[in-house]
């Protein structure tokens, strides 16, 4: 893992990505695409994330086991909404009392 | 990290339990990793409660949101994007042992960590100008006063919590900087730069989702 010889380069390209994914989204957030607005920030957000996690946290370069570890903290909270909203978005749907 | 500076060179001091320095280097990169997944979580039941308010109370959030002043939480952003490139610069300094390029890295990052502090103090300025601070003082104009309360409330408490990351960040950042001047770091030992870089990344990571979702996804509809 220690041996993650990136050069400085393509640390050059990452940011400028990064720059042009926040000018984009912020450009995206004034055009109005009904609902699908929210996707398509949440879509940029993800993009720049990776970006950040692959390349300028290294996690490309690291072992298999930090690996896991990043993607689990994923799983966990992408569980923690779904069951969440899972629950929230669909109490009004059997029409029962107590709503 | 800190504990073991006594002006000796350092030799990547490495614990009697590893069997190599690269060994060493995986497990502090794991550890850290087990940390920013606490770190998630921790901000993710903030995301979650997010989430689940919009749900309820989608034209309140939207009315909301509007308040917020794109044009600086963008600049922020950008701030921040820099301020990342300038620590995996740090880190790479030290990797190549170029003790003065990551003093100058580390100082930049620290110093747009600083611009950053300063547009929210700015940003919480006018919140509190405008009575949009949750409390007995709130005023908001509209039928969906208590609900934009509860969103002021989670932009208050998000972006607040956050900016406590990075003030701890740049805490650490500034211990970097004078261990980096007494010559700590070296090709072979500069775990505490990699470990500190992983922190200043997941606040940047943070900030990447609060931006839109604060600031941005209801922009289209007035």
């Amino acid at each position: 893992m220690s041996e993650h010889t990136i050069s400085t380069k393509s640390y050059y390209l990452v940011f400028l990505a990064l720059m042009a994914g926040t000018a984009l989204t912020t450009w995206v957030a004034f055009l109005d695409l009904g609902w699908f607005n929210t996707p398509v920030a949440l879509s940029i957000a993800w993009t720049k994330a990776m970006l950040v996690v692959l390349y300028f946290m290294h996690v490309r370069q690291s072992t298999k086991l930090t690996k896991l570890v990043a993607a689990a903290g994923v799983f966990w909270l992408l569980l923690l909404l779904g069951l969440t909203m899972g629950d929230i978005a669909t109490r009004g749907w059997l029409g029962s009392p107590g709503k | 990290m800190s504990a073991e500076a006594h002006g000796a060179v350092f030799h990547a001091p490495r614990g009697h339990q590893f069997d190599t320095a690269e060994q060493q280097k995986d497990a502090s990169t794991l550890g850290m990793w087990i940390f920013l997944v606490t770190e998630i979580m921790f901000f993710g039941g903030l995301f979650c409660c997010y989430l689940v308010y919009r749900w309820l109370y989608p034209a309140a959030f939207a009315a909301a949101s509007h308040h917020l002043d794109v044009a600086l939480g963008g600049f922020n952003t950008a701030a921040l994007i820099c301020s990342s490139l300038t620590m995996v610069l740090a880190v790479n300094a030290s990797q190549h042992g170029k003790r003065g390029a990551l003093i100058a890295f580390l100082i930049l990052t620290i110093l747009l960590g600083g611009v950053f502090l300063g547009v929210k103090a700015v940003e919480w300025h006018h919140k509190f100008v405008d009575h949009h601070v949750p409390g007995p003082s709130f005023l908001f104009e509209g039928p969906d006063a208590r609900q934009a309360q509860l969103f002021f409330s989670l932009y208050f408490v998000m972006t607040g919590l956050h900016a406590l990351h990075m003030v701890i960040g740049i805490g650490l950042l500034t211990v970097l900087t004078v261990q980096a001047k007494r010559g700590k770091f070296t090709p072979e030992y500069n775990t505490p730069v990699d470990m500190c870089g992983l922190y200043w990344h997941f606040v940047d990571l943070i900030w990447i989702f609060l931006f839109p979702l604060l600031y941005l996804i209801d922009r289209h509809a007035k």
